[in-house]
C-alpha cells in the first residue's frame, strides 16, 4: 500500500482532528421517517501519545462518534457534515477512496472492543487471527512475522502458548489481553478502545487497565478510550471529553475535570460516584436524556439542569475555552452567574421542556 | 399498514416481483369461475388447434380449451398446496412447541417419532397408498396424507427456537408475573415462531405442489379433476410430444414454474420483514 | 421465636459435565449456609466475581432450580415442598426477582406495561382495567416513574435505568417480603446506578422489603448493604456486617477484591473541590443523613 506522507492536521502535535463532525441516522422506509442526530457538531483533537477519554451515558452518541472517525459508516448512518483529519492521511478521511480507507486500518488505526469475541474468530487459532489482521500490513516474510508476533507477546508478558489456543480455551481477561496485543502489533498511531473492560470482573479489570496504560505509553500510540464509567477515566485517561445528546459539553485534563467540573452535567456525574467509606446519600438527576430524533431547542441539557437560565432554552452554548486546556459549553459557566434558583441547595429541578 | 406495504413494494425487488406474479396466477385461478366449459367435459371444441386469437392457449387432443383447463388446474393445484401447508403447519407447530417447552422424556419421544417421519421415503409410500386406495384416493385424502408426512422438518426447527426462548430471561419474568405455561407460549413465544411458520408455509406449498405434479404425471392420482400434473399426464397419454402439440405441455409447465417462483420470492421477502430481529432494527433499536 | 426469613442449610449444587464416558462434576455452589432473620428488613449482599456461584445461588433461592443437597427454608417452609401451582403462586407473591439485563428481562416485541398489568391481575385483587392501571401506577410511583411515561412503550424506547426501575416496580406489585436482585446495576450506566441503588434503600426503609443484592461492585455494596457474604468458586470466604467486612477485610480474597476497586481520585488531586458554579452547586446539593450502620 502506498505510504501517505503528507498530513492534513492543522497542528503537527495532533494525531486526529475533527471539525464540526455531524453523523445522523436517516431512516425513511417501511413507514418510518426519522433522522436521529447522533453526532451533532463535534470539534476536538487528540494529541500524540495521549489517552483521550470520552464519557457519557448510553445513547449519547459516543459509539456513533467512534464509528464516524474510524470510517465504519454504513447506511442508515451517514456523515452529514464536517471533517475528520489524521496526521497520517492527506486530506479529509472521507475524501479518500474506500479502498485506501480500509488500508489504514490496523496499520495506523486499530481498535479494542468491549467483547473480545467480537474480534476473535471462534474457529481460528490465535496465531491465525494475528495473521489475518496484521500480516499484510507488516510487509515481512512468514517466518519473520511469526518472530515479530512472539517478540511482541513477550514484551507484553503474555505466554507464547496462547498462540496455539482457540479463543474459547482462554478466560475472558486473557482474551481481552490478546485483543490488546493484536491492536498494538503494528504500532498504530491511534487506538480506539470502546468499553474494553466493562464486561470484566473487578480484579481482571484492574490488570487489563494496567496493561492498556503500559502498552499505550510503551509504544507511544494515542488512544481514544470510550466508557460510561468515570472512575475508569480517572485512572487511565490524560484528557477527558464529556458527551451529552450528541455534543461535547466539557473537555479538559482529567484531573482538572474531576477537581473543578464546569458543566452541571459533569458535576452531577462526578458527585454521584460511590466510594468505599462513604455512605452519604447522593441525589440522582431527574429526567432522562433527550430523544435524539427530536432534541430540545437551545441547550440540550436545559430541561434537567439545576443552573438553567432563560437563555438556555433558546440558544445552544458553544464550546469555549474557559481555563487552560479546559473547554465548556454552558452559559452558566461562561458568565459565572449565580444559579437562578437561589435556595443555594439546588435540588435538581425538572424544567418543562421548551419547544 | 398501507405505508409498510408500499415501502415493501418499493424497496424490496423480490417482494414486488413475487407479488405481481402471484397476482397474475391468482387472477388466472379466479378466472376459472367464469369458465364457459365444465372442467371434466371433453370433446367440446376443435381438436389440436394451436394458440390463436380464438383459443388463447390452443386446444388439446381431448377437445378442451387449454386456457380454461389451465384456470381450473391452477385453482385446484393452489388449493391443494394451501391445504397441505396449512394442516402440516398446525401439526409441526403443535409438536414443536410442546416438545421444545416441556422437554425431558416428552421431548425425546416426540423427536424420535419426528425423526422417523423424516426418513420415511415419501414417494414410494404415496405410490403404495395409491395402489391400495385406487379410486378412494381423492384429492382430499392425498392432501391429508401429505400433510401428515410433511411436518417433520419444521417441527424440529420450531422446537429449537422454543428451547432457546425458554431459557431467555423474559420467560422467567413472565413466570414471576404469574402467567401459566400455555399463555407464556402463545403470548410471549409465538411472535418469534410465526416468521418461521410463515416462510415454511410457502416452502411447504412448493413442495406439495411439486410432489403432486410428479404423482399426477405418472398417473398416481385422480386424473379426472384437472390439475397441472393431470394435464401433463393426459398430454403424455395422447403422445402430444410426438404429435407436435407443444402448447399442451408448454403452458401448464410455464405457469407452475411461475407459481413456484412467485411463492418463493414472496416467502423470502416477507420473511425479512416479519423476522423479529430485523423488525427491531427498523423500530430504531440501534 | 419465629422462623428466619430465609435460611440456607448446607446447600450444594452440582452440575455434571461430559457424556457417557467420563463425567466430571462441577460444584457451582459448595456447602453454603446463611440466614436472614425477619426482625427488621435488611439488605443482604452477596459479592462475587463471575464463576463464584452467586447467580446459581440466587436462582435456588427463587426456586427456579433445586439444590443437589441441602435445604432452603423460606419463612420456615422447605422450598422443595412447593409443588402445586397454588403453592408456587403463594411463594411468588412473597419472593420476586430483578434480573441483570433489563433489556432481556422484558420481551422486546411486547409492551412493557403488559407485565405490570399481568402481575397485578395475578397477584392482587385488581380486576377492572381501572384497578389494574391504578395498581401499576402506584408501583411505578414508588420507583419514581408514572404510568404515563411507561404506557404503551416497548423496552427499547426506554433507557436501561428506566427499564430496570420498571422491573423493580413490577416486582413490588405483589407486595413481597423479599426481592432477589441479581446484578441489577451492572448493565446500567455508571451514572445511573446510584438512582437505582438509592431505591433499594427506600424499599428497605419505607416499604419494609428485604433485599438480597448480588453484585461484584464493592462501592455500591458498601453504600447500601447491611450484611455481606463474599463468595468465590462456590464457597463463602467471608461474611459479617457490611461496614466491618469492607473496611477491614480479613480473608486474602476479600483483600484482593478491595484492592482492585478503582478510586475516582487515584492521584489525590481532589474531587469536586473547584470553584466553578457547577461544582459549588453539586457540593451544596442536600444530602440525607448518614444512616446508622446495622449488623
Amino acid at each position: 500500500m502506498a505510504q501517505m506522507p503528507a498530513s492534513s492536521v492543522q497542528d503537527s502535535s495532533h494525531v486526529l482532528e475533527t471539525h464540526d463532525l455531524r453523523a445522523h441516522y436517516r431512516m425513511k422506509y417501511f413507514g418510518i421517517d426519522r433522522e436521529v442526530r447522533a453526532v451533532d457538531g463535534i470539534s476536538m483533537h487528540v494529541r500524540k501519545n495521549e489517552v483521550y477519554g470520552i464519557a457519557g451515558e448510553s445513547s449519547c452518541g459516543k459509539t456513533t462518534f467512534i464509528k464516524a472517525i474510524a470510517a465504519a459508516i454504513r447506511p442508515p448512518l451517514e456523515i452529514v457534515a464536517g471533517h475528520v483529519n489524521y496526521s497520517f492521511i492527506k486530506g479529509d478521511l472521507y475524501a479518500m477512496p474506500a479502498a485506501d480507507r480500509s488500508a489504514i486500518r490496523w496499520r495506523h488505526l486499530s481498535y479494542i472492543l468491549q467483547g473480545s469475541m467480537n474480534v476473535l474468530n471462534p474457529v481460528r487459532r490465535i496465531h491465525k487471527t494475528f495473521e489475518d489482521f496484521a500480516f499484510r500490513h507488516m510487509h515481512l516474510g512468514r517466518a519473520e512475522f511469526d518472530q515479530a508476533v512472539k517478540h511482541h507477546l513477550e514484551r507484553l508478558r503474555l505466554p507464547a502458548e496462547i498462540l496455539r489456543a482457540y479463543p474459547h480455551e482462554l478466560s475472558g481477561g486473557m482474551r481481552q489481553r490478546v485483543c490488546i496485543a493484536l491492536a498494538t502489533l503494528c504500532k498504530p498511531e491511534i487506538i480506539i478502545a470502546d468499553e474494553p473492560t466493562t464486561a470484566l470482573d473487578v480484579v481482571v479489570q484492574k490488570d487489563v487497565l494496567a496493561m492498556i496504560r503500559e502498552t499505550q505509553s510503551g509504544f507511544g500510540s494515542s488512544m481514544i478510550f470510550v466508557t460510561h464509567d468515570l472512575t475508569v477515566h480517572a485512572n487511565v485517561t490524560d484528557r477527558l471529553g464529556i458527551m451529552y445528546a450528541g455534543r461535547l459539553v466539557e473537555e479538559g485534563r482529567t484531573a482538572d475535570v474531576f477537581a473543578n467540573p464546569m458543566h452541571p452535567y459533569t458535576a452531577h456525574l462526578i458527585a454521584s460516584l460511590p466510594k468505599i467509606g462513604d455512605t452519604q446519600s447522593r441525589n440522582a438527576l431527574s429526567g432522562s436524556p433527550p430523544n435524539l430524533a427530536d432534541p430540545p431547542k437551545g441547550c440540550r441539557f436545559h430541561p434537567r439542569c439545576p443552573l438553567a437560565m432563560e437563555i438556555c432554552r433558546y440558544e445552544n452554548p458553544a464550546l469555549t475555552t474557559l481555563a487552560e486546556d479546559h473547554r465548556v459549553a454552558c452559559f452558566a459557566a461562561s458568565t459565572k452567574v449565580q444559579p437562578a434558583n437561589d435556595e443555594g441547595s439546588g435540588e435538581a429541578k425538572t424544567l418543562e421542556m421548551a419547544r | 399498514m398501507i405505508a409498510v406495504f408500499r415501502d415493501l413494494f418499493r424497496y424490496n425487488g423480490e417482494f414486488a416481483i413475487g407479488f405481481m406474479i402471484m397476482v397474475i396466477i391468482l387472477g388466472i385461478a379466479a378466472a376459472s369461475f367464469f369458465s364457459p366449459y365444465e372442467p371434466i367435459d371433453s370433446y367440446l371444441v376443435a381438436l389440436d388447434a394451436p394458440p390463436s386469437t380464438e383459443y388463447l392457449f390452443g386446444t388439446n387432443s381431448r377437445g378442451q380449451d387449454i386456457f380454461w383447463q389451465l384456470t381450473f388446474a391452477i385453482r385446484n393445484t393452489l388449493a391443494f398446496g394451501f391445504i397441505v401447508a396449512l394442516i402440516s403447519r398446525i401439526l409441526s407447530l403443535a409438536i414443536g412447541l410442546v416438545s421444545g417447552y416441556v422437554g425431558g422424556a416428552v421431548d425425546r419421544i416426540l423427536m424420535s417419532i419426528n425423526d422417523t417421519f423424516i426418513v420415511i421415503p415419501l414417494f414410494p409410500l404415496l405410490v403404495l397408498l395409491y395402489f391400495v386406495l385406487r379410486d378412494d384416493m381423492t384429492w382430499f385424502v392425498l392432501a391429508l396424507v401429505m400433510a401428515g408426512l410433511g411436518w417433520a422438518y419444521d417441527a424440529r426447527l420450531i422446537r429449537s427456537v422454543m428451547i432457546s426462548l425458554r431459557t431467555r430471561e423474559f420467560t422467567n419474568t413472565s413466570v414471576f408475573s404469574g402467567m401459566s405455561m400455555p399463555s407464556i407460549v402463545t403470548q410471549e413465544h409465538l411472535p418469534y415462531v410465526l416468521p418461521i411458520v410463515f416462510s415454511t408455509f410457502m416452502n411447504n406449498m412448493n413442495w406439495s405442489i411439486g410432489l403432486e405434479v410428479t404423482l399426477a404425471v405418472l398417473g398416481f392420482t385422480d386424473v379426472d379433476t384437472p390439475t397441472i400434473g393431470g394435464m401433463i399426464f393426459w398430454a403424455n397419454q395422447h403422445s402430444a410430444m410426438v404429435s407436435g402439440i407443444w402448447w399442451w405441455y408448454f403452458f401448464p409447465t410455464l405457469f407452475v414454474t411461475l407459481t413456484f417462483i412467485g411463492l418463493f420470492l414472496l416467502s423470502i421477502s416477507m420473511n425479512e420483514y416479519i423476522d423479529p430481529r430485523s423488525r427491531l432494527d427498523r423500530m430504531g433499536n440501534s | 421465636m419465629t422462623a428466619p426469613l430465609l435460611h440456607l442449610d448446607n446447600v450444594t449444587k452440582l452440575y455434571k459435565r461430559g457424556g457417557l464416558f467420563g463425567r466430571e462434576e462441577f460444584r457451582a455452589v459448595d456447602n453454603v449456609s446463611f440466614h436472614i432473620d425477619d426482625k427488621e428488613p435488611q439488605v443482604f449482599t452477596i459479592i462475587g466475581e463471575s464463576g463464584s456461584g452467586k447467580t446459581t445461588l440466587a436462582r435456588m433461592v427463587l426456586n427456579m432450580i433445586r439444590p443437589t443437597t441441602g435445604t432452603i427454608f423460606f419463612k420456615g417452609q422447605d422450598l422443595a415442598s412447593i409443588r402445586s401451582g397454588g403453592a408456587r403462586r403463594r411463594f411468588m407473591k412473597e419472593v420476586q426477582p430483578i434480573f441483570q439485563n433489563p433489556f432481556e428481562a422484558f420481551n422486546p416485541l411486547k409492551r412493557v406495561d403488559r407485565y405490570l398489568y399481568m402481575t397485578a391481575k395475578n397477584f392482587t385483587d385488581a380486576h377492572s382495567s381501572a384497578q389494574l392501571d391504578a395498581a401499576a401506577d402506584a408501583a411505578l410511583n414508588k420507583v419514581g416513574l408514572s404510568i404515563g411515561e411507561v404506557r404503551g412503550r416497548f423496552p427499547h424506547e426506554l433507557s436501561g435505568g428506566q427499564l430496570q426501575r420498571v422491573a423493580i416496580a413490577r416486582a413490588l406489585i405483589p407486595g413481597p417480603s423479599m426481592i432477589v436482585a441479581d446484578e441489577p446495576v451492572s448493565m446500567v450506566d455508571a451514572s445511573l446506578r446510584m438512582s437505582i441503588v438509592n431505591l433499594f434503600r427506600t424499599l428497605r426503609d419505607e416499604l419494609k422489603v428485604s433485599i438480597i443484592y448480588i453484585t461484584h461492585d464493592l462501592a455500591t455494596a458498601y453504600y447500601v448493604s447491611d450484611r455481606i457474604i463474599i463468595m468465590r468458586k462456590g464457597e463463602v470466604v467471608e461474611s459479617g456486617s457490611a461496614r466491618v467486612v469492607l473496611e477491614n477485610p480479613q480473608h486474602e480474597y476479600s483483600r484482593l477484591l478491595k484492592s482492585a476497586v478503582l478510586s475516582p481520585d487515584p492521584h489525590g488531586h481532589g474531587v469536586l473541590t473547584g470553584d466553578s458554579a457547577a461544582s459549588q452547586q453539586a457540593r451544596a446539593s442536600p444530602r440525607r443523613q448518614t444512616i446508622n450502620s446495622r449488623s
